[in-house]
């Protein structure tokens, strides 16, 4: 059998992808007997003319990582896909925008007048602001255009498959990896990772009965080792996180923040989150009720943490 | 006039442009440096829980994730005017030791040994980790492997996860580890000393006993005369985890010791139309332009400014590693930006002794592991020393916590300014009429901007994971890394 | 502005709310053609997720109308009502949506002229506040 033609790429990364693409330890022998690196521009000397010059879909597989922030992105999607046979979204920013998406609750001037004006240490008494063609002496240099909204990658160009997970855990990575070798691909459009389901049914911490009267914040409290931390009143997004990771965060006592994404079928994890915490609150006076929602300093930027691009919403108005 | 552009520059982190200019005649009309991208985290964490940032800002860069981690962590301490306890600053510090390890690991073995160990005129399919491991021997590779793997089993049992950790908290840490993984630990912590070891012997024997290199490494196209920063502890040695900034000047003299708080008095940052990071610099010398030179405020912030800074390693070892480094280089600062590979192998070998006397402290399994902060948080500043340069996190909220403004100067900015003047000087120095441009003359170029910031980790969970492959390309005398190479390429 | 028509979705619970829109039909109560009804179980069946689905897709403003606390069919449904919409209007306020723009009333089926006041009342609202800023992203 003809070896298997993988490129990887980052877009607006944070490079934890790219260490997590390829962390699977000895499973990499594997791996390596069965595929070639055909583009990787982190790892290896390779320039962008060298993915030009490929055959249409003569890529096996693309694992690519990075939310869509500019115009380069933009372009580097369009041409893989073309380039590719399957495309996949590899980790949470390519998934569904990722935490470097909570950028939508504000717009591209907004960021630039706080990175290149306000900021106390920055000096730019001109107001100069990066530009994207810019005449230097000896010639003109552009830049990529910064968008205002960050894109996901399905919303760019055709995704056959997700890996979730900020990063995605080895076991996962490992599990899409051996779909792919073994040629058993499951349909087009799935999330790939252990579970269909919530975070919670691989938590060891015990649960009892979900009634809350107030939620805590993680450095007002020391929670109690073995139980639930959403019954505790934390803001544990295992509820409404698709499992996978074996609960990492709950184990190190840190309420899970949402990094694998939604459960299967459902459509906003934010939404999702919502509806789980407002049924635990332990009241029926709207006073009281009011009192409790007030615990949560930022629920948008809590409930869509990994995934407002991806939101029904995609992005903050802004008048 | 001619253009040439390498696009993107490669194992570095982040993407990154370069474009030479050339005159008629052949030679450097003049360089530049962008890098394209910009993701506005200072301004989305507006409106954000403060004790979300570990967490948050982490996702800057999942390179050193840590060190975001611990800046935040340390500045929602001030924030919320809360001391840790004891065992906590410990198990940080810990943690951030081990990363430390893991991270020159990386970057010495998988970016920058391929300029030395291949020569930077091999061709670019062997000038990889691949060809660094056929050439120095599989036991070493073997070695990289390991400390890496270790290293990272360390940082997710202290931290909870392997990449992107969730362990800190104002006034301490989520959890607490125990005997069992404490002598684990201990027992990294020492093979860990090893391997420093050995790396550095490595380095003596393929780069300093070779003269080209040396002269390679003291030659004009690689010397840059600028400040120094660095943090260091109460005795001005080096520390990565906390104590005051120091800046000394291109003669070695103090220039000026600050404590995080009072960062906004010296440094400032310069905007330039044609890219979207900023150039930070020293504000009481003031913004000169992309010079060198005492008269201009451009400083550097890598593993040689942080050794240039200072007065000397808190270990023994090290110590010695530094008292060596500076008596072969002709004494104190060194301004020759390639001995920065050298710097970090000896920052490498501090923070495996440093791990070792953290994992055997009576203290460090305590459960006393968090204070809970009870005043109210306004405003907090920290710095910690990021493999790639001081790293300042500065937050204002209101009283319930959420974030007003956040400020940060991330590693890899301090060096922006002075890597883009190596890049520029080694264009200059190698690019010249009649001369051929050839690959190896690029990646020359390249090399110039490596010591400061190439840093892909990635690079290295990939490559020396293939290592087990390499076995059979090794006895096949090197045929199948070829055609590994050419199926790279 | 001055002719714009607000789209409005109203959620109605089929035991209370719906039969009191009925009702204001019925009684011929005029009340604003603005309103869409959507007639669901009960008010505890509005998911977050139908409310943003709604804006989303063009609605200016949203409704979601139950029966009286203590009158619910399921018994515990508008409860549960009570309890996520202030939350998520919180949530949406924080993406730029005016709080106002989801509104939750209790209607019971004898109130037919409420529900008429309520419908006309709130598409005064939106009318003020204009067109949702819901466009094509950039
Ligand atoms: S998903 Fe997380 S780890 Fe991956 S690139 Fe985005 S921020 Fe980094
Ligand atoms: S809510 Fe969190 S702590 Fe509770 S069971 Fe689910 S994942 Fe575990
Ligand atoms: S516990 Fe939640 S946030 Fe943590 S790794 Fe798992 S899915 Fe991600
Ligand atoms: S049936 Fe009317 S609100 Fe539940």
């Amino acid at each position: 059998m003809a070896k298997l033609k993988i490129a990887l790429y980052w877009a607006a990364s944070c490079g934890g992808c790219e260490i997590a693409t390829l962390a699977i330890g000895d499973k990499i022998l594997k791996l390596a007997e069965v595929a070639d690196i055909v583009f990787w521009p982190v790892g290896m000397d390779f320039k962008y003319a060298d993915v030009e010059n490929m055959a249409d879909k003569s890529v096996d597989v693309c694992l690519f990582n990075g939310a869509i922030r500019n115009e380069e992105n933009e372009h580097m999607a369009k041409l893989l896909r073309a380039k590719s046979k399957i495309m996949i979204a590899y980790g949470s920013c390519a998934y569904e925008g990722c935490i470097p998406g909570l950028a939508n609750f504000y717009n591209r001037q907004m960021i630039f007048d706080r990175a290149y004006i306000e900021t106390p240490s920055t000096d730019n008494p001109e107001k100069i602001f990066p530009q994207t063609k810019v005449k230097v002496p000896e010639g003109e240099l552009e830049l990529p255009e910064l968008y205002d909204t960050v894109k996901t990658l399905a919303q760019t160009v055709d995704v056959d498959y997700f890996i979730p997970g900020c990063p995605p855990e080895e076991r996962t990575t490992w599990l899409a990896l051996e779909a792919l070798i073994e040629g058993k691909l499951p349909p087009k459009g799935t999330v790939i990772s252990h579970s269909v389901k919530a975070l919670c049914e691989e938590c060891p911490r015990t649960r009892e009965e979900k009634k809350v009267k107030k939620f805590y914040r993680p450095y007002e409290i020391i929670p109690d080792p073995e139980k639930c931390l959403l019954e505790q009143g934390f803001l544990c997004y295992g509820i409404a996180t698709r499992g996978g990771c074996e609960a990492l965060c709950p184990q190190a006592n840190m309420p899970c923040t949402g990094c694998y994404g939604p459960v299967e079928g459902v459509v906003d994890q934010g939404a999702h989150f919502l509806s789980a915490l407002s049924s635990i609150i332990d009241s029926n006076d709207p006073e009281e009720i009011q009192r409790i929602i007030d615990d949560i300093p930022d629920p948008a930027g809590t409930f869509y943490r990994y995934s407002l691009p991806d939101s029904l919403l995609r992005r903050a108005r802004i008048k | 006039m001619k253009r040439i552009t390498i696009d993107p520059i490669t194992r570095l982190e982040g993407h990154g442009k370069i474009t030479i200019f050339l005159n008629e005649d052949g030679s450097v009309a003049n360089t530049y440096l962008q890098i394209p991208e910009l993701r506005g985290f200072e301004k989305f964490c507006e409106g954000r829980p403060a004790e979300d940032m570990p967490q948050i800002t982490q996702r800057i860069c999942g390179v050193c994730p840590e060190a975001h981690h611990m800046a935040a962590t340390k500045a929602l301490d001030d924030l919320f005017h809360v001391e840790p306890t004891s065992t906590a600053k410990k198990l940080r510090e810990l943690l951030y030791s081990s990363f430390y390890v893991t991270d020159h690991t990386t970057h010495f073995y998988i970016l920058a040994a391929p300029d030395f160990v291949m020569g930077p005129d091999a061709p670019p399919a062997e000038r990889n980790i691949l060809g660094v491991i056929a050439k120095v021997g599989l036991e070493l590779g073997g070695a990289v492997i390991n400390t890496r793997k270790q290293n990272h089993w360390v940082i997710q049992t202290i931290g909870g996860r392997p990449i992107h950790p969730c362990f800190g908290l104002p006034g301490g840490v989520s959890k607490a580890i125990n005997e069992e993984e404490r002598a684990k630990i201990e027992e990294i912590a020492k093979s860990s000393v090893e391997f420093a070891k050995l790396s550095l012997k490595v380095f003596d024997d393929v780069v300093l006993k070779n003269k080209d290199y040396l002269n390679l490494i003291l030659s004009d196209t690689f010397t840059q005369k600028t400040y120094y920063m660095g943090l260091v502890d109460k005795n001005n040695k080096v520390n990565f985890y906390d104590g005051k900034v120091r800046v000394v000047d291109p003669e070695g003299k103090e220039f000026i010791k600050y404590a995080p708080r009072d960062y906004l008095e010296h440094v400032a940052e310069h905007v330039e139309p044609w890219t979207y990071l900023k150039f930070p610099y020293l504000k009481k010398v003031g913004w000169k332009g992309f010079v060198e030179g005492k008269n201009s405020g451009v400083y550097k912030a890598t593993p040689l400014s942080r050794l240039n800074a200072a007065d000397g390693m808190a270990t023994p070892l090290a110590q010695k590693e530094y008292e060596k480094m500076y008596s072969t280089l002709g004494g104190k600062p060194a301004h020759y930006t390639l001995a920065t590979h050298w710097a970090r192998l000896i920052e490498l070998l501090y923070a495996a002794e440093r791990m070792v006397e953290l994992s055997k402290d009576p203290e460090i399994t305590s459960t006393d592991i968090r204070n809970i902060p009870t005043a109210t948080p306004d405003e907090g500043v920290a710095i910690v020393e990021a493999p790639r340069g001081t790293l300042t996190h500065h937050y204002i909220t209101d009283e319930r916590g959420v974030i007003k403004k956040c400020n940060l100067i991330v590693g890899t900015t301090n060096n922006h300014a002075p890597l883009f003047m190596s890049i520029k000087k080694a264009a200059e120095d190698l690019i010249k009429p009649g001369i051929e441009i050839t690959e190896g003359l690029l990646n020359h170029i390249e090399m110039s901007w490596r010591p400061y910031d190439p840093c892909m980790s990635c690079a290295t969970h990939a490559l020396p994971g293939q290592l087990p492959l390499e076995v059979t390309i090794y006895d096949a005398q090197g045929n199948e890394l070829k055609k590994l190479s050419q199926g790279i390429s | 502005m001055d002719n714009f028509e607000p789209r409005i979705v109203a959620f109605c619970c089929n035991w209370c709310s719906y039969a009191g829109a009925d009702l204001a039909g019925t009684s011929r109560i005029q009340y604003s053609p603005n309103i869409r009804v959507i007639r669901v179980m009960c008010s505890g069946r509005v998911n977050p997720l139908f409310v943003l689905k709604a804006l989303s897709i063009g609605a200016d403003g949203v409704l979601i109308l139950g029966c009286h606390p203590g009158d619910c069919h399921y018994l515990e449904g508008n409860y549960k009502t009570l309890r996520r919409i202030p939350l998520l209007k919180k949530m949406l306020k924080q993406l730029g949506i005016e709080e106002e723009r989801v509104r939750l009333e209790w209607i019971s089926a004898s109130e037919g002229a409420k529900f008429a006041e309520v419908a006309n009342n709130f598409t005064q609202t939106i009318k003020n506040l204009g067109p949702s800023s819901l466009g094509p992203f950039k």
